[in-house]
């Protein structure tokens, strides 16, 4: 069995992508992602790590790159954040439309101006819809599993989809955690070799990437819908075969103390652990609060999300992205949807908080549970769409 | 292939018995990019895996369900070409490594876009695949103007030419900056191989795109690819100004083996520009004045180009004339 | 029509395309106004192939007795092989002629 060590997030991420035994990387610094890389150089410099690491001159090639080398069959990763996610913009639906199954660490970071090198959601989510299998992460050792996990499912038959992992910026990136490595052996038997159905081979020659006029290309969208809503079943199963193999268990949504609550936080990525400790301390009060944790957001977990609120009469969800006037929060906006056709649902509010890497302290918690308390018991005013929480007035 | 030391040998006796760039592809009639790939593929062979990026060649090449490819083919998109080939390369150098794909398969990975996708918005991205050394062949099938949107200006586009974003009128030439000079500005990579070709010297573009293909590293071919429709002259003309560009001196034909330029034609006396700009209607608003200012840079470039044969080591080639 | 067209299901996984060269199933033939007439009579002796090596269609065909014969299918009567061919062995004739 493996071992219990020590270990920052960004390396956790570039263990993962070594024991998955990449083919390909190419990527292009940015902070915070920067640690992942110089990680994999290092591994690949010292021969640990047998892949062929494209340096490139920008996250535009590191993309594109990534697009051949899968497509003649190489398993293939990147990590970017930030500006360097939205240089990769255009690439992104390209990959997920030639169904390149590349995995990405995008350690969240804020889009400039003013240029902020610190975390906040604001870039994935303006990804959103480039038709990647997304997840959140909270701790390194997630982190890690979820990369480990990512290749497995973005490689499935059934899917064939690119997937991305998020990691905080700094606040995840850059925290040491103890941390349970497995051993090579374990990773080869969870994940065997990629096996390609199509690639760019003479003696098999196709044309990856042609034109698409207005009679096809809404069935091929639509193909491509089918293959990421249903990457979700692969998604479980291949979680309940990880926790067989590794007795971690892993669902879409995590739940933390929602039986009987009555004001639920929902929130992703690593403020997790913060808002924990928050719920922890409002029940010490007697607040009947709980908190549900988006793990992943692409595809949207209707179901699992729906069964979560369950019961609960108002959501308080924090979002770390603002959708400039628009309704809020893109996780909010989403949630709002996916209950929108239930007969009987909570209240759902919107808040900003942690852009730019603003801290979100405890008491940002217990701000947004006593402003879903008012809602609930004096009703949003007319206007009510979104709080921004901790700004200065 | 025979050289060519007279019409009698023209050409090889045993041609291929299927194209690579197959028949029933949509470019216009006497498309010179359509003909370039034809002449080109024919050398590449089928270990070929080619990354177009978007423009006519993609779009005349791959209507769906149809494809005029018969090797393996790949378009990502407009501004990089050159990255996607470099995944390629760098896919199946470690596969090879480890023992996923023949060990003993030399693949010609081509990197091919237009003159828009190669010396504006792709420029980057060959940059930096030269730079890092891929073993591919980029091919720029150079119209001289971005012909798939409707022949808007590229920088690539020379000095005088009308098009629909540089057009002539009451206050404007067309055109009125400089032809950037790609393969120099690739040469300064100091790549082992670049040169230039035009399809209408079939045997000169067969033998360096050979060359690019063999070499080891990064190789550029800058090809001159007459358009009817862009250009404004018959569709019958297509070689013809290829020819008359290359004896005018306004597409000098040469390559830069190992650092050193080589003219492939070495022209004493050239064809007056005049002869080959009234052949296109994108020159057709010119005035005398501008066919000489036009002709002094040619001049100017072409006499440059001279020097640099003459003062390389590889000197200049004149056992063809 | 649309009836006819395969469902989301029957296409291709990422509309990839299987089968090399299928444009050549595609009739360019029917773009051309004029057509390349040989007269084989006039062919040089040794068939130099430019017709051949400039036709941007592929449209060029050695037929048993070593002559470039057109492919009128493909044939986009761009009028290149006429020009190039050294002894005028080829004429472009208007269509329906
Ligand atoms: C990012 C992006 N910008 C613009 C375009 C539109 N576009 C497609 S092809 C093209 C011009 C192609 O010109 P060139 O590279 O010279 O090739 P040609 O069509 O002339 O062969 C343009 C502007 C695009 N597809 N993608
Ligand atoms: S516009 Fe020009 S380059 Fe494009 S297909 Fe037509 S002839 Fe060829
Ligand atoms: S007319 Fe043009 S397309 Fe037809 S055979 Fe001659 S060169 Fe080819
Ligand atoms: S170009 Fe003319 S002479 Fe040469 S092979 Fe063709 S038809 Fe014969
Ligand atoms: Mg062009």
């Amino acid at each position: 069995m493996g071992k219990r060590i020590g270990l920052e997030a960004s390396l956790a991420v570039s263990e993962a992508v070594k024991m998955a035994r990449a083919d390909a990387v190419a990527a292009y610094p940015i902070t915070p992602q920067t640690h992942i890389v110089e990680e994999l150089s290092q591994m690949v410099a010292d021969g640990d790590l047998d892949a062929d690491f494209m340096v490139v001159e920008s996250e535009h090639t590191a993309m594109s790159a990534c697009c051949g080398a899968s497509a003649v069959g190489a398993r293939t990763f990147t990590a970017t954040g930030g500006p360097g996610l939205a240089l990769m913009h255009e690439m992104l639906y390209i990959a997920s439309g030639l169904r390149l199954p590349i995995v990405m660490a995008i350690v969240n970071r804020a889009y400039s101006s003013p240029i902020s090198i610190w975390g906040d959601h604001s870039d994935v989510m303006a990804q959103r819809d480039a038709g990647w299998i997304q997840f959140f992460a909270e701790t390194g050792q997630e982190v890690f599993d979820l990369t480990i996990q990512a290749f497995k499912i973005a490689e499935d038959k059934r899917v064939l989809l690119p997937a991305a992992v998020n990691l905080d910026g700094f606040t995840l990136s850059h925290v040491i955690e103890p941390f349970d490595m497995p051993d090579q052996e374990e990773i080869d038997a969870f994940l065997p070799a990629y096996e390609p159905q199509v690639i760019l081979d003479p003696d098999k020659p196709v044309t990856m990437g042609a034109v698409g006029f207005p009679e096809i290309y809404t069935e091929i969208k639509k193909q491509q819908n089918e293959a990421l809503l249903g990457a979700y079943e692969v998604i479980l199963e291949v979680w309940e075969g990880f926790e067989k193999a590794f007795g971690r268990a892993y669902h879409p949504v995590e739940s933390y103390r929602t039986d009987d609550a009555e004001i639920l936080i929902s929130i992703a990525g690593s403020t997790a652990c913060t808002a924990r400790v928050a719920v922890d301390n409002m029940r010490d009060q007697g607040k009947k609060v709980g908190l549900v944790r988006t793990r992943l957001w692409r595809p949207y977990p209707f179901e699992e999300t729906r069964a979560a609120v369950k019961g609960a009469k108002a959501v308080a969800v924090m979002d770390r992205c603002l959708s400039f006037g628009g309704p809020g929060g893109p996780i909010c906006s989403e949630l709002r949807s996916a209950l929108y056709p239930l007969p009987e649902k909570p209240v759902v509010n919107s808040y900003i908080v942690g852009l730019g890497g603003r801290d979100i302290t405890l008491q940002d918690f217990y701000t947004v549970v006593e402003d879903a308390e008012r809602v609930l018991s004096e009703g949003p005013p007319d206007e009510y769409q979104y709080k921004m929480i901790g700004v200065r007035e | 292939m025979t050289e060519q030391t007279g019409r009698a040998k023209f050409l090889p006796r045993h041609l291929p018995s299927r194209e690579l760039f197959a028949e029933g592809h949509r470019g216009c009639q006497g498309c010179g990019e359509a003909l370039a790939l034809r002449q080109l593929l024919e050398v590449a062979g089928p270990d070929t895996i080619v990354c177009s990026c978007t423009g006519c060649v993609e779009i005349i090449s791959s209507p769906y369900p149809e494809t005029a490819w018969r090797v393996p083919w790949i378009h990502v998109a407009f501004e990089n070409a050159a990255a996607v080939a470099a995944g390629v390369e760098a896919g199946i150098k470690i596969l090879r490594k480890k023992g996923r794909y023949p060990a003993d398969r030399r693949i010609n990975v081509i990197a091919l876009a237009g003159d828009g996708g190669t010396a504006d918005i792709g420029f980057q991205a060959l940059s930096g695949a030269l730079e890092r050394w891929h073993d591919f062949t980029y091919i720029c099938t150079d119209n001289e103007a971005y012909m798939n949107t409707g022949i808007q200006r590229s920088s690539s586009t020379p000095y005088g030419a009308s098009t629909t974003t540089s057009p002539a009128g009451k206050i404007s030439i067309g055109q009125q900056t400089q032809k950037k000079d790609m393969p120099m500005i690739v040469a300064a990579h100091d790549i082992p191989y670049v040169a230039t070709c035009c399809p209408s010297y079939p045997l000169d573009l067969i033998k360096k795109a050979r060359r690019a293909f063999e070499t080891i590293g990064p190789t550029y071919l800058h090809v001159f690819c007459p358009c009817p429709v862009g250009w404004r002259h018959p569709s019958d003309m297509s070689v013809e100004i290829g020819r008359l560009a290359v004896k005018a001196g306004v597409f000098p034909l040469f390559e830069i083996a190992d650092g050193k330029l080589k003219l492939n034609r070495k022209m004493d006396k050239r064809k007056p520009v005049v002869e080959y700009l009234e052949t296109q209607g994108r020159f057709s608003h010119l005035k005398p004045e501008d066919v000489e200012e036009i002709q002094r840079r040619v001049d100017e470039n072409y006499q440059r180009l001279v020097h640099r044969a003459e003062c390389d080591a590889g000197g200049i080639d004149r056992s063809r004339h | 029509m649309a009836d006819e067209m395969p469902t989301w299901r029957e296409y291709p996984m990422a509309a990839i395309i299987l089968e090399p060269g299928s444009t050549a199933k595609y009739k360019t033939g029917d773009w051309r106004s004029r057509r390349p007439v040989l007269d084989s009579s006039k062919c040089l002796k040794s068939k130099c192939a430019r017709c051949w090596i400039y036709c941007p269609d592929a449209a060029r065909r050695v037929d048993e007795d070593g002559y470039f014969e057109v492919d009128l299918s493909h044939c986009k009567g761009c009028g290149i092989c006429a020009r190039e061919c050294p002894p005028g062995a080829i004429t472009m004739v208007e269509e329906g002629e």
